[in-house]
C-alpha cells in the first residue's frame, strides 16, 4: 500500500471524530489530530479501535502513544502490516 | 429574602408522548403508552407489558450529533437529554456549542442508574479479556451523573451540576433541591428533572420481586390500574421530563412564559421503623412529609385542590389514599380531586416524579384534571375514604390553584411539592 492508498483508508476512519472541518479537507501526513482536526483527545482510543478493525492489526499501548499526528498514524500502521 | 420560584420551561419524554404537546394531548384524552414486549416475553419475564417512548432515529439526531451517538447506547441519557434541551428552548432559550458559559444556570437531574445496557456490552467484553477495547465512552455512559454530563455540556451550564437519586422520588425530589437553590439565592435558574432507562436489565429485579402485574399481557393498556381493586402490581416505564425552574425576578425580567410558582415542598425518609422497610413507607413519615410540605408552601390543607398521587397500582394505594385523607383531615366529598400519571405511562421509575411533576404543572397551567383510568371498580378501601366524582375517569375541566405532587420510594423516602396557578 502506498502513502497516498493508506491516507484514503485512514481518512474516513479519522472522519467521524473530527471538530475542524477545514483542517480535514486539507489534511496531509503534517496533520496532527488534537491541534489540527480539535479531535477529543478521548477519542484517539476510539481511532485506534477503528484502525485495528479496518487493517485487522493490533496496537499496542506504545504504539497508541506515539500515534498523535497522520505521519506517526501512517508509520505505525505500515509497520504492523510489514510485521 | 428568599426568592421566589417560577416555571418557565417543561419538556418530557414519555411512553405515551415524546413532547409537552404528544403528552398533553395523551393525558387530555387518558391515551396510555403501555404496549406489549416480545423482548421481556422471550427472556420469560412474567410482566411481558411496559411503557417505552418512541424515539425513532430521526428524532435522535435532531439533539445528538453523529459523534455522539457513536457507540451510544444509554436510553436514560437519551431521554433526559432530550426533555432537558426541549424544556431549555421552551424557556426561550437557544442551543449553541459556542455559548459562554452560563454561570447562573444549574441543573439536578436525577437517576437510579445509567447505561445498562451500555454496561452489559462492557461486562461482556471484559470477561472475554477485551477491556483495551472498551472505547471511550463506557464510564461516561454509565456513571450515575451522565446525563448531567451530557446535558450540562450541550447547554453550557456553569453553576452547580449534579445528579440526585432517591429512588421512585428521585425527580420530585431534584425539583425541590433546585426550588431551594434559587429560593436561597445561588442560581437564577435550575434545570432539574430525572430520567429512566428501559428494558429488561433495569426491569428484571422488580419483576422477581412480584411487584409487576403478569395478569394484562394480552392488554397492556389494561394493565396499569392504581387504585382499582383488581390492581395486582405496576407496570415498568421509563423516559425523563425536565422544569425550567427560575426566580420570579428573572423571570419576569425577561418577559417570560410562567407555566406555576413551586410555593414549597418537603423531602423526608421514615427511617424504616413505624411499618417502614426497604420497599414499604412509614406512614407516619409520609404524613409528615405532606404536611411539611403544606407548611413550607406557607398554606393550608383546605387549600389543596387537587392531588398527584404516587399511586403505582400496588396494594399500597389504598394506604396512600389513607394518609392524604390522614393529614389533610378531608374525606368524601371534601377530599380534593385525585389522580395517577401511572395509569397512562407505567412506573417510570427514577423518571417517575419528574414525568409526573410535569404532568401536575400541565394540568394547573391548563386548568383540567387528567383521567386515571383502569380504576373503574375502585378499591373499596379507596372508596371508604374518596367520592367516586374525585376521582376523573374522563378529563374534567377546573378552575383550580393549588395542586400537590407526592412521590415514595424504595429505602422509605418521601417527597412532595406544591405548584400554584401564576396569575401575573
Amino acid at each position: 500500500m502506498n502513502k497516498e492508498e493508506l491516507i484514503a483508508k485512514l481518512k474516513p476512519i479519522i472522519a467521524p471524530y473530527i471538530q475542524d472541518e477545514e483542517s480535514f479537507k486539507n489534511l496531509t501526513e503534517d496533520t496532527d489530530f488534537v491541534n489540527d482536526l480539535k479531535i477529543n483527545s478521548a477519542n484517539l482510543v476510539d481511532i485506534i479501535l477503528d484502525i485495528e478493525d479496518a487493517f485487522d492489526i493490533r496496537l499496542e499501548n506504545e504504539d497508541m502513544e506515539q500515534m498523535l499526528d497522520v505521519k506517526s498514524a501512517m508509520n505505525i500502521v505500515t509497520q504492523k502490516l510489514q510485521g | 429574602m428568599k426568592n421566589r420560584v417560577v416555571i418557565t420551561g417543561l419538556g418530557v419524554v414519555a411512553p405515551n408522548g415524546t413532547s409537552v404537546a404528544e403528552f398533553t394531548h395523551a393525558l387530555k384524552n387518558g391515551h396510555s403508552g403501555i404496549r406489549f414486549h416480545k423482548e421481556l416475553k422471550a427472556l420469560n419475564f412474567s410482566c411481558q407489558i411496559g411503557g417505552i417512548p418512541k424515539v425513532s432515529d430521526e428524532l435522535k439526531s435532531k439533539y445528538f450529533t453523529d459523534l455522539q451517538l457513536r457507540g451510544f447506547n444509554s436510553s436514560g441519557i437519551l431521554y433526559g437529554c432530550i426533555a432537558g434541551i426541549d424544556a431549555w428552548k421552551d424557556a426561550g432559550f437557544n442551543v449553541d456549542s459556542e455559548s459562554k458559559v452560563d454561570y447562573n444556570t444549574g441543573l439536578i437531574f436525577g437517576t437510579g442508574t445509567s447505561g445498562v445496557e451500555k454496561f452489559r456490552e462492557a461486562i461482556y467484553k471484559l470477561d472475554e479479556g477485551q477491556v483495551r477495547r472498551l472505547g471511550s465512552t463506557v464510564v461516561l455512559q454509565t456513571m450515575a451523573s451522565g446525563v448531567s454530563a451530557y446535558l450540562s455540556g450541550m447547554l453550557g451550564l456553569g453553576n452547580q451540576v449534579t445528579t440526585n437519586s432517591s429512588a421512585c422520588s428521585t425527580g420530585t425530589e431534584a425539583l425541590i433541591m433546585g426550588y431551594e437553590h434559587i429560593k436561597n439565592g445561588k442560581a437564577e435558574r435550575m434545570i432539574v428533572g430525572s430520567c429512566s432507562d428501559h428494558g429488561p436489565y433495569v426491569w428484571g429485579g422488580f419483576d422477581a420481586m412480584r411487584v409487576m402485574t403478569y395478569k394484562h399481557n394480552d392488554q397492556p393498556e389494561l394493565g396499569s390500574r392504581p387504585m382499582s381493586a383488581s390492581a395486582s402490581g405496576f407496570v415498568p416505564g421509563s423516559g425523563a421530563a425536565a422544569i425550567v425552574l427560575e426566580s420570579l425576578e428573572s423571570a419576569l425580567e425577561r418577559k417570560a412564559k410562567i407555566y406555576a410558582e413551586v410555593l414549597g415542598g418537603n423531602v423526608n425518609s421514615g427511617g424504616q421503623r413505624n411499618g417502614g422497610t426497604l420497599t414499604a413507607p412509614n406512614p407516619e413519615a409520609v404524613q409528615r412529609c405532606i404536611n411539611d410540605a403544606i407548611e413550607n408552601a406557607n398554606i393550608t390543607p383546605k387549600d389543596v385542590d387537587v392531588i398527584n398521587g404516587h399511586l403505582t397500582a400496588t396494594s399500597k394505594d389504598a394506604l396512600e389514599i389513607e394518609n392524604w385523607a390522614t393529614v389533610l383531615n378531608r374525606k368524601g366529598q371534601q377530599f380534593p380531586y385525585i389522580n395517577s400519571t401511572k395509569s397512562l405511562v407505567g412506573h417510570c421509575l427514577a423518571a417517575a416524579g419528574a414525568i409526573e411533576c410535569v404532568a401536575s404543572i400541565i394540568q394547573l397551567k391548563e386548568q383540567f384534571v387528567a383521567p386515571s383510568i383502569n380504576c373503574e371498580d375502585l378499591h373499596p378501601e379507596i372508596e371508604k375514604l374518596v367520592t367516586r366524582e374525585k376521582i376523573p375517569n374522563q378529563k374534567l375541566d377546573l378552575e383550580f390553584d393549588v395542586i400537590a405532587k407526592a412521590s415514595f420510594g424504595f429505602g422509605d423516602v418521601n417527597a412532595c411539592v406544591l405548584f400554584k396557578r401564576f396569575m401575573a
